[in-house]
């Protein structure tokens, strides 16, 4: 397959046009000893034969749809309504490439900035940004901001265990560059509270956490506050839909993963990293912003603003190297809520909410299983099973069943305990099916 | 005739009927009630009014498939249609990045595959596919190459050579790994230039990022001294593959000797830019560098044989700098390169290149006359002119930019690389035909012979567009970045 239109004699023409006799003679300025190597690809193939060899390949999966899933762990199976992908799908909106001008990209542009309306809003924030990579960049990108706010005098980030294990990864591997101590998260017993100190520049939470806990969060707002710390909060967007949003705890940044809004799993990407702050903090911020302005003939529009904090300005000096965001998922969010709306999100979050307690009770009665979580959880819960969750699972995918997520693989105190995450997804038939296993497999 | 679009907030009305979702099937759980909110700012709209906002809002847009997008540095090229139903396949579509890697072995092989192909076009020994975009890739090569050094007890290496003509994320990202940037300056030639190389390469270098071709669109004349001086004072060489759409086929950055390298998925692989994203920035690396990749990774955890395929799983290198990301990078964006390079195949790959180079020479060829050329070499996928006339003062790359709006094109990049005054970066791409080039062409000279003739007629365009030129200071002065709180309180009266 080519998707090249020049013909043989187009091919000469413009050869002839250059002054050259060859393609070969274009190459001219290149090391002759290396050039045009033997690439060991495959042949060329047609759409039909390609799109043959990727449907083996994509049958060579068990997805979601053929399956019951209770896996969640930061990637949600929730149902997207079908117009979202028809306006990925707009041709003026995937091949359009960063809006560098203004007056071509207006499109982009106003999505951008009623996606950053819709994120402000949702997590009760006074700024949004136009996105990040996903929620594990977003929060790392947090920790960046708060450095920089402290102009590098204050070396201490503090997070709780509770958060996303692979966010705290990736923060410490962005940041390890940095001579800074990054504490708190060593345990589930330690409370980050007691971590805070005159030298810490950012406290990070999860909200639900990682186990699905709702945790009230005021006391660490009020501890980080003291001592002049930013409080992060990494929050799950579906559940801000029912419960308080994190700026009523005296978050200065909430940031978190938004492909339940709209996105598919596929695999794990590309999802979007929501980034939402105080007004006083923007110019720390990272990645783009849109601004409203007018245009030559009054005409209101959207711009690019604050660009001087952006590294294709200052360059060595900006507050991120980040160039790309994830302007199409950013559309997808923006589809996502405008379609659902303000009812939408909050039945959505009940359907997640009250399912999840159906299932966790069902579970909690069994013998060999027991309820985990002490605290209100969202949508997703622990339950301590009495053997192996590895073992568990492959009996569940016998029935066609995705399992949790195994705690004990990232966390050593909690081997045998499983992850379950419930959404709007799962019908009342299938979580009995789900929870008829595990008591067969207790 | 006004093109303004309200935004969802001003198009809400409060009780609009909207998506249904299924009615509860289980009973009501006691709500944690002192945890709830109280207020949510969501719009309300009907499907119908949700589709024509979008539909409308695409209408203002301008893509590769609206028309000729000449974008230098961007590689604006065809994003091939079957790449999206391909990734929209459910079995891709649809798997969970958690699932038991059993029951994803068809996402495994993907991967894996693209990873072998990637480091067979690169010549690279392995290649990490997490990278979510292509300077997220220069910060997890820049950790790389700092981790390396300091892994063999020499944590002094702090300095990063970068040329004069780097793209502006090269220093941003170094900053952000704790390297400190020293910047090189280019020579008559736009190379490179040997002389201040010589004098910065010391035992503090811990590598050189480059960017060849160059953002001039020069392929670097003496890549190879360059290398070898970097490599003998201890430092590695970093490899910016922005351009890489220059090179397929023709030559390998691994046969150089560059130590690193991100690909961009989004530019040279055709996977579409979204309007900024989502992006997708592979790294390949030498042997040396194997064990220091981010990870996850898929390897073959079981040989397969003649009747069974191998088994294939994530793994994390030994070294591993850690995750750069959630999960396995942009998966999605993984499916449309993997149909796109095996769409070409093998000599497809030289194709591409050769067609690029030969649009972008095309271009040059005739414009060289009309405009001024600041590095008058052959060029490679792309090259720079100078967007200012000795006969019209007062007029500026931005202007001419603006006046091919009118003419239905995509301006290019304008004011980068900085090195060049009044810069005009044009990059055709491969996909583009000799009918469009000419049609571009006789734009460009029109506009040319206009500056000087009317050149009002520039400096007040575009004229034609749903939009005259935005307030850029206006914007950044009132500082108005979400929908206004006014604009609400109507809403929701």
């Amino acid at each position: 397959m080519t998707y090249i239109p020049h013909t043989e004699a187009e091919r000469s023409q413009m050869l002839a046009a250059i002054g050259v006799k060859s393609l070969d003679a274009l190459y001219a300025d290149l090391p002759a000893d290396v050039r045009f190597p033997d690439l060991a690809l495959p042949e060329a193939a047609s759409e039909m034969e390609v799109m043959e060899d990727l449907q083996l390949l994509a049958e060579a999966n068990l997805h979601v749809r053929q399956a019951s899933c209770f896996l969640g762990a930061g990637a949600y199976n929730h149902y997207v309504p079908s117009v979202v992908d028809h306006i990925l799908r707009r041709n003026e909106f995937y091949t359009a490439y960063t809006p560098y001008q203004p007056e071509v990209s207006q499109g982009t542009l106003q999505v951008i900035f009623e996606f950053q309306s819709l994120i402000t809003f949702l997590t009760g924030m006074e700024v949004a940004n136009a996105s990040h990579y996903d929620g594990a960049t977003s929060l790392a990108e947090a920790a960046i901001l708060s450095l920089n706010h402290h102009r590098g005098k204050r070396t201490k980030i503090v997070l709780s265990a509770g958060i996303h294990p692979q966010y705290r990864e990736v923060l410490r591997t962005y940041l390890q560059g940095q001579p800074l101590a990054i504490v708190g998260d060593g345990s589930l017993a330690d409370d980050p509270a007691s971590h805070i100190d005159e030298n810490t520049s950012m406290v990070a939470v999860q909200y639900p956490d990682f186990f699905g806990n709702i945790l009230d969060l005021e006391a660490l707002g009020r501890a980080a506050r003291d001592y002049g710390a930013l409080l992060c909060v990494v929050a799950n967007p579906i559940a801000l839909g029912l419960l308080k949003p994190p700026s009523e705890f005296g978050a200065d940044i909430v940031v978190g993963e938004g492909q339940p809004l709209g996105i598919p799993l596929s695999f794990g990407g590309p999802y979007i990293g929501f980034f939402a702050t105080r007004e006083e903090y923007v110019r720390n911020m990272a990645g783009r912003l849109v601004g409203e302005t007018v245009d030559s003939r009054g005409q209101r529009g959207y711009v690019m603003t604050l660009t001087p904090r952006e590294q294709h300005i200052r360059r060595g000096r900006a507050t991120s190297n980040i160039c790309t965001n994830q302007g199409l998922m950013a559309l997808a969010v923006t589809a996502y809520l405008s379609t659902v709306g303000r009812a939408g999100l909050k039945q959505v979050a009940e359907l997640c909410y009250h399912k999840a307690h159906y299932t966790a009770q069902a579970i909690d009665q069994l013998d060999g299983y027991e309820l985990w979580n002490r605290d209100p959880f969202f949508h997703e819960f622990v339950v301590r099973c009495s053997r192996p969750v590895a073992e568990i699972n492959e009996a569940l995918l016998d029935h066609d069943i995705i399992g949790g997520y195994d705690l004990g693989q990232v966390y050593p105190e909690l081997g045998e305990h499983m992850l379950i995450a419930v959404t709007e997804l799962n019908y009342k038939e299938e979580i009995d099916d789900f929870v008829e296993v595990l008591n067969e497999q207790g | 005739m006004n093109r303004v679009e309200p935004n969802v907030y001003e198009l809400s009305t409060p009780g609009r009927p909207s998506h249904r979702f299924p009615d509860l099937d289980v009973p009501f759980a006691e709500l944690p009630d002192k945890m709830l909110r109280d207020h949510l700012e969501l719009p309300e709209l009907s499907e119908l009014e949700v589709t024509r906002h979008f539909v409308r809002l695409s209408q203002l847009n301008f893509g590769i498939d609206t028309a000729f997008y000449p974008l230098g540095s961007c590689t604006m090229k065809y994003n091939p249609k079957v790449n999206e139903d391909a990734a929209r396949l459910p079995g891709f579509a649809h798997t969970h990045p958690l699932q038991d890697t059993k029951v994803l072995q068809g996402n495994l092989a993907l991967m894996y595959t693209l990873q072998e192909w990637l480091a067979e076009i690169g010549g690279f020994a392995g290649v990490s596919l997490q990278p979510a975009a292509g300077a997220h890739g220069e910060l997890t090569g820049i950790l790389i190459l700092r981790a390396y050094h300091q892994d063999r007890g020499d944590p002094d290496r702090k300095k990063i050579l970068v040329p004069d003509s780097a793209h502006g994320t090269n220093p941003a990202t170094t900053t952000m790994s704790g390297l400190s940037v020293i910047e090189l300056p280019s020579d008559k030639r736009g190379n490179v230039d040997l002389e201040a190389l010589r004098t910065e390469c010391d035992d503090t270098v811990a590598g050189l990022m480059l960017t060849n071709p160059n953002t001039l669109g020069l392929f670097e004349e003496h890549v190879e001294e360059v290398i070898k001086l970097v490599h003998d004072c201890g430092g590695l060489v970093y490899g910016d593959g922005a351009n890489m759409n220059a090179l397929l086929g023709v030559i390998r950055p691994g046969d150089l000797g560059f130590d690193v390298l991100h690909y961009n998925l989004h530019k040279t692989f055709s996977t579409p830019h979204g309007g900024g994203g989502p992006g997708s920035g592979p790294l390949g690396v030498s042997e040396a560098l194997l064990d220091y990749l981010p990870g996850p990774i898929v390897d073959t955890v079981e040989p397969g044989d003649d009747d069974l395929p191998p088994l294939y799983g994530l793994v994390m290198p030994k070294k591993t700098i850690g995750r750069v990301k959630a999960f396995h990078g942009h998966f999605g964006m993984h499916v449309r390169a993997f149909t796109y390079i095996r769409s070409y195949g093998k000599s497809g790959m030289r194709d591409i290149a050769d067609h690029a180079v030969l649009n972008a020479n095309y271009l040059l060829a005739a414009l060289r006359d009309t405009y001024h050329v600041p590095f008058d070499r052959t060029c490679m996928h792309e090259f720079v002119l100078e967007g200012r006339f000795e006969k019209a003062p007062g007029v500026h790359a931005l202007d001419v930019s603006k006046r091919l709006m009118d003419w239905g094109f995509h301006p290019p990049t304008n004011y980068f690389p900085l090195i060049v005054q009044e810069a005009l970066m044009i990059e055709p791409t491969e996909t583009e035909s000799k009918a469009t080039l000419d049609a571009f062409i006789e734009a460009m000279k029109s506009i040319a012979q206009e500056a000087e003739d009317h050149p009002e007629q520039l400096q007040t365009a575009p004229h034609t567009t749903a939009f005259g030129r935005l307030d850029e200071v206006q914007a950044a002065k009132e500082l108005v970045l979400c929908c206004r709180p006014a604009e609400l309180s109507t809403a929701e009266t």
